[in-house]
């Protein structure tokens, strides 16, 4: 079942390949179809009050200890729901606007998902690591193969910017993180073996901790390749280049999923495995946590790209996103694991109504843009839900989830809770910006204002729906997602192991 | 004064006997006027192929050969079937190749079958003598081939500095050899390992320099940093086909042969030569990385991303334990078939486009031979490390080896030097997938039949050559994935063969 899930992307993928030249589209799209029915599946047949779920146990590389496992619980499940959500609207997308060389982006959309699920599926910290290293390669090639020279800021003196150099920029710096990851995730199984057998899954880790020297510089290891992947203030030099030669319906993927997977690592892996680390540690989180959000805001409205606004906008909303794990509170976590899912379906639809208001303007620079909504009353209508929901408008469920990691980091520490509040105000001046910008004003010359078509309105429209039913209904969510973040972070209060291994 | 000759084993040595005996056909069937090209190199992967058979015969038996002077284990037997199944590969890389056409097809592939000889023996030496002849019968016929386009400057220019610089490397191994001799009394491994064993001579300021001469010149043989500056040149020179052999079944048997001499004659002094290696291995991640990031030519590159390669093998040999030299066995392994997939393009853009072997050469390659790029694309990411590949198992293993064995550190700069592969690594890849191909139109040798496309001239009579480019090219990529997807015949075959040299030590 949940192999079928993890593993049919790349099979379509490979199969796209073979299809002629009409037909390319045909396999991603069924297969996307048919593994959305099955993660609803799963979504239904999920037990909250159960741990890990529809596991797959199997040995692979015995000489390292390294075995093929997988499971869903309340945290990864609604990660590989929102996955195979956006994978499915960006097939869609994809099959209305083919790209050059069809059969290798399709093949790449294929491997990108399943090593992105993979990574939310992996119960075996080797598993993990690879799974989360292979998934920057198909974006390498997505957006280093597909990507367009962007104009750049000539207003600042920034040249053009070139995608080859941009991707590998982004490649190196996430790598880096990766790979030192890898290394202490090895460190972590052989010293927790201490001489026995080594075993990399992530529950007999959590129940075995480290002696705190360890998990220090071993902790710093983990952070940093999440830090990077999401990206956090200080580690996100590589975001606005990558960020603004992508090809956007990728971009939309990366910036709705691969983002996740980092605080989703921290929820999975840090956490349990590392608690007195995280305890030791956690103020020093909290401010970088508090500094994106700042950063981000303030870069947000300062840019002029859409790309960028909401490039930085995903700074901010990841330091949200960390604030409310590194609470370690149970409340905090849990709004971070809706916030994870509500981000993904907000930004995703934003960046493909960039994508309309591009062929609509010609630039992706708002100030060059306006009055765009004259004519498009559905796109407007479309676009003005994205946005409110990415200023968290009260409401929304991006509402729900920040309202929760503030309650939670409220009550831990009160300091962070007041300057990431600011946060909340700022976002709501950067989003109405971009959408006053492009849609009201003054049309420019040489811009048309065209109603959006039907399939692609229809994308926009299905990504929108889900905004607002989560809107209606968090708890969704929120109710799956509680006792596994509870277990998560329980871990971290220096509570007895056994707890941990329950679940 | 009585004199026994030593018995001979003659099934253990069957692999030796085969390969030395081909070498003489080879040589003679060369010699028949108008034998094709076909028919030899045939005639050579044919003498390979019962090697390797012979080899996997005799894997398991672990005896002394020839009173002692050569040891029949599956570690040494691991070399065999690297160098072999390298050598194979050459063969079909170096069909048509200039140099092979001019050095006369028979000759070409005896040296080559003679430097497998010599790399057979090298790694079942447990004797000094027989070590050092081994490692001359290796090193010669490299000289000779490295030298063979001979009208090219560059590659009598290769040839000559390998000459040099490879004489230096074995005079200092000698120097050292007989140094260790003098402090030991003894040739044979086991006997060093004797002398300098507890009570013995350990700590004598003769063994220690001998030791360092010992590791000084199979550092110039491996190409480990400092001793290192002839590789770029010399693989820049050389004929690619040549090159590729040098690359990885060199790199092999040398590294087969060093573990061995030092876990075996030298191992009860571990605590003395560790540390030296450590550093030795950290200069050759050091140099080679940083060496490589600004190269355009693609031999060259290759070269330094192999001294940096040689690095992290070292690592599995620094840590000395059972779980190191697996990790060795499986990355040496691993090391040739990725290689292999890289030279292969190499050779096959070589002979396409007049670039030679330029980054000019592959650039848009990703549209227009997508057989081609796809090899080289794995062949990269996998030398880089990523996941997928058996690149990636590779660096797992020795990591986990690394960190067992108490050399943590050591992994994490292996970690670090792949960091900065990436950068040159992953410039080959754009240049492959994200660049349009050279303005200049690219020389066809054998004009494409109008409208076929590429994928139809590979099947089109006359362009055969390109079906075993693209064909060791595509097996070497497929090798490459599947042990990156499931490595597991591989590790098993690898712990066979470190834990045959385990029971040794």
């Amino acid at each position: 079942m949940i192999q079928i899930l993890l593993w049919a992307p790349l099979a379509a993928g490979l199969v796209a390949c073979a299809m002629p030249q009409r037909l390319v589209a045909l396999p991603p799209l069924l297969t996307a179809i048919t593994r959305l029915g099955l993660v609803i599946y799963v979504v239904a047949r999920f037990n909250p009050s159960l741990g890990l779920q529809h596991t797959v146990d199997e040995s692979w590389i015995p000489a390292l200890g390294v075995r093929y496992q997988l499971g869903v619980d309340g945290i990864s499940l609604f990660l590989a729901v929102l996955t195979s959500v956006l994978w499915l609207a960006t097939t869609i997308w994809s099959t209305i606007n083919p790209h050059e060389r069809p059969r290798t982006w399709f093949l790449m959309l294929g491997i990108a998902e399943t090593a992105t699920l993979g990574a939310f599926l992996a119960q075996d910290l080797i598993l993990f690591v690879l799974f989360f290293d292979l998934m920057l390669i198909p974006f390498y090639f997505l957006f280093g193969a597909w990507g367009k020279e962007h104009p750049g800021r000539p207003e600042e003196d920034e040249g053009p910017i070139r995608p080859q150099p941009a991707v590998i920029k982004m490649i190196v710096y996430t790598l880096v993180g990766s790979l030192l990851m890898l290394a202490g995730a090895i460190a972590t199984g052989i010293l927790t073996a201490n001489g026995g057998p080594v075993d990399f899954n992530i529950q007999h880790l959590a129940a075995n901790p480290l002696s705190s020297g360890s998990q220090y510089w071993i902790f710093w290891f983990f952070a940093a390749a999440f830090l990077v992947k999401m990206p956090a203030f200080p580690l996100h030099a590589w975001m606005p280049d990558a960020y603004r030669v992508a090809p956007l319906p990728a971009l939309a993927l990366f910036s709705g999923v691969l983002s996740k997977v980092g605080a989703y690592g921290f929820l999975r892996i840090v956490l349990p495995v590392f608690p007195a680390a995280t305890t030791h540690f956690q103020e020093v989180i909290l401010v970088i946590a508090v500094a994106s959000i700042l950063y981000g805001s303030v870069m947000a409205f300062t840019q002029t790209s859409a790309r960028l606004i909401l490039g930085y906008s995903s700074v901010a909303q990841l330091g949200f996103i960390t604030l409310g794990i590194f609470s370690l509170r149970p409340d905090g976590a849990d709004g971070a694991v809706l916030q994870m899912v509500n981000h993904g379906l907000v930004v995703a639809p934003l960046m493909l109504i960039a994508i309309l208001l591009v062929a609509r303007a010609g630039t992706d620079d708002i100030t060059k843009m306006g009055g765009l909504a004259m004519r498009a009353p559905v796109l407007a209508a479309l676009f003005l839900i994205a946005t409110m929901a990415l200023l968290a408008i009260p409401g929304s469920s991006n509402f729900m989830g920040e309202f929760y990691i503030l309650n939670g980091i409220f009550q831990e520490k009160i300091v962070y809770a007041f300057i990431a509040a600011i946060g909340i105000a700022l976002s709501a001046y950067y989003a109405l910006r971009m959408y006053q910008h492009a849609m009201h004003n003054r049309k420019p010359d040489g811009i048309e204002s065209r109603e959006v078509g039907l399939f692609e309105g229809g994308v926009v429209a299905g990504l929108v729906a889900c905004i607002v039913a989560l809107a209606l209904w968090p708890g969704l969510i929120l109710h799956r997602a509680e006792n596994s973040t509870a277990a998560s972070v329980a871990a971290s209060h220096q509570a007895a192991p056994t707890q941990v291994a329950e679940r | 004064m009585n004199f026994n000759a030593p018995h001979i084993d003659y099934a253990g040595l069957s692999p030796v006997i085969a390969l030395t005996a081909g070498l003489v056909i080879v040589l003679m069937a060369g010699l028949i006027p108008r034998i094709g090209r076909f028919m030899t190199a045939g005639l050579t992967i044919a003498v390979l192929a019962s090697t390797v058979g012979l080899s996997i015969w005799q894997w398991g038996s672990e005896t002394d050969l020839v009173a002692g002077a050569l040891r029949l284990d599956a570690f040494g037997l691991s070399a065999t079937l690297i160098a072999c199944t390298a050598a194979a590969i050459v063969v079909l890389l170096a069909i048509r190749e200039p140099a092979a056409e001019e050095a006369n097809h028979g000759a070409f592939y005896s040296l080559l079958l003679g430097s497998v000889l010599g790399m057979t023996l090298i790694a079942q030496a447990q004797n000094l003598v027989a070590f050092f002849v081994a490692l001359e019968l290796l090193s010669i016929p490299l000289y000779v081939l490295s030298a063979s386009a001979r009208r090219e400057e560059r590659s009598l220019e290769a040839g000559l500095k390998y000459l040099i610089i490879g004489s230096i490397g074995s005079a200092t191994i000698l120097y050292g050899f007989a140094l260790l001799y003098g402090a030991s009394g003894s040739t044979d491994f086991s006997g060093i390992a004797h002398a300098v064993g507890p009570g013995g001579h350990g700590n004598d300021t003769l063994v220690l320099i001998g030791t360092a001469m010992a590791a000084t010149g199979l550092a110039f043989k491996t190409s480990l940093a400092p001793f290192h500056q002839w590789t770029p040149d010399v693989y820049q020179g050389a004929p690619t086909p040549v090159t590729a052999f040098m690359a990885v079944a060199t790199k092999a048997a040398a590294f087969i042969a060093l573990a061995r001499l030092f876990e075996v004659a030298l191992g009860p002094i571990a605590q003395d030569w560790k540390p030296a290696l450590a550093a030795i291995a950290v200069a050759s991640i050091a140099i080679g990385n940083i060496g490589a990031l600004g190269q355009d030519s693609l031999k060259r590159l290759m070269g330094y991303s192999g001294v940096a390669q040689a690095g992290y093998m070292l690592a599995g040999v620094v840590v000395a334990t059972e779980k190191g030299l697996e990790a060795l066995v499986f990355y040496l392994a691993a090391y040739t078939l990725m290689n292999l997939a890289v030279f292969a393009v190499v050779v096959g853009r070589e002979r396409e486009t007049e670039l030679g072997d330029d980054i000019e050469s592959v650039a848009g390659l990703g549209r227009s031979r997508p057989l081609l790029a796809w090899p080289l694309t794995i062949g990269m990411l996998a030398l880089a490390g990523l996941p997928g590949t058996s690149g990636f198992m590779g660096k797992l293993f020795l990591i986990e080896a690394t960190v067992d064995g108490d050399y943590t550190w050591l992994g994490v700069i292996i970690v670090i030097g792949s960091m900065v592969s990436l950068a040159y690594y992953l410039r080959v890849v754009a240049a492959v997938w994200m660049r349009s191909e050279p303005a200049a139109a690219p020389v066809q040798p054998m004009p494409a039949i109008a409208g076929g496309s590429p994928e139809a001239d590979a099947t089109t009579k006359g362009t055969g050559r390109c079906v075993l480019i693209f064909g060791s090219a595509v097996l070497c990529a497929t090798a490459t994935v599947v042990f990156g997807i499931a490595p597991s015949p591989l590790i098993d075959w690898a712990s066979h063969a470190a834990s045959s040299l385990a029971t040794t030590i």
